[in-house]
């Protein structure tokens, strides 16, 4: 068989089963490396343009990816991005974002109570009762340790 | 620290979040759902050794936008509001510090559910 070199590397690629977790893992640095870096930049603007302190661009900056993930969620984008991206669009919080809109628009038929409404904490629902816990968990440590007043 | 220095450490810091979070999808088959939940709790305690902010400082929102960040609003929220209001702090704090994030999921979610249609595939 005649193979150019570019061929054979490829087949080696190919071959390889650790090739494929190192390109899933580009995929995911890169794209979501981008994605932070994007939060990066609304974090300067509203730093230097609206004047915001540090405490509130930490809470502004995940309002707008929010917003974002829902709107590329909705428009059908994000999941596109996803099958490059894996982790890369999971671990932001814009994967949050897409989490809670991509059941609640496919559950939307089944109702806005039950359907759109219910659905919306598929995902977002664990995260929410074992973040939550967690938090009161270490804040109960914390308090009987009595590092609080 | 210049601003492309801080572009380029959100973009590292917060492409290796997604990269260790693509190992664990790969090798060990966890589910998304279970990888966000792992991240927050992960971030809640990092938070709770106190070794997060080290992690914002260097990365600022390649620490801030991952999920793991979401873990440390919450325990960072527990921790404010253990200082101004002490017992009932425990309960209140997490959920206030990371009411921003909680009600805009809320909200936007809602609205972009209502607006938009599942796509015919």
């Amino acid at each position: 068989m005649d193979y150019t070199k570019q061929e054979y590397l490829d087949y080696v690629q190919k071959k390889s089963p650790n090739s494929k977790l190192f390109r899933n893992m580009l995929f995911a640095f890169v794209i979501g490396g981008l994605i932070c870096t994007v939060g990066q930049g609304f974090g300067e603007i509203y730093k230097s343009v609206f004047g915001l302190n540090e405490e509130s661009v930490k809470t502004a900056v995940p309002i707008t990816m929010v917003f974002l993930g829902a709107l590329f969620t909705g428009l059908n984008l994000y999941h596109k991005l996803a099958k490059y991206a894996g982790a890369g669009t999971l671990v932001p919080i814009t994967g949050f974002a897409n989490a809670v809109v991509s059941p609640a628009i496919e559950f939307k038929r089944e109702g806005y109570v039950l359907g759109l409404a219910a659905k919306m904490f598929t995902i977002a629902g664990p995260v929410l009762v074992y973040g939550i816990n967690a938090s009161i968990l270490l804040g109960l440590i914390y308090y009987v340790l009595g590092f609080g007043k | 620290m210049d601003i492309f220095m801080r572009f380029f450490n959100a973009f590292w810091v917060g492409g290796a979040f997604c990269a260790v979070a693509q190992i664990l999808i790969d090798k060990t088959k966890l589910t998304p759902a279970r990888i966000l939940v792992a991240f927050v709790v992960t971030g809640v305690i990092l938070s709770g050794l106190g070794l997060y902010d080290k992690i914002i400082e260097i990365g600022g929102a390649g620490a801030t936008v991952p999920i793991i960040g979401f873990g440390n609003t919450l325990a960072k929220g527990v921790f404010k509001g253990i200082e101004e209001r002490g017992f009932l702090g425990v309960f209140t704090g997490g959920v206030t510090g990371a009411a921003g994030g909680i009600a805009a999921s809320v909200f936007f979610g809602f609205l972009a559910a209502l607006l938009f249609n599942p796509k015919q595939k």
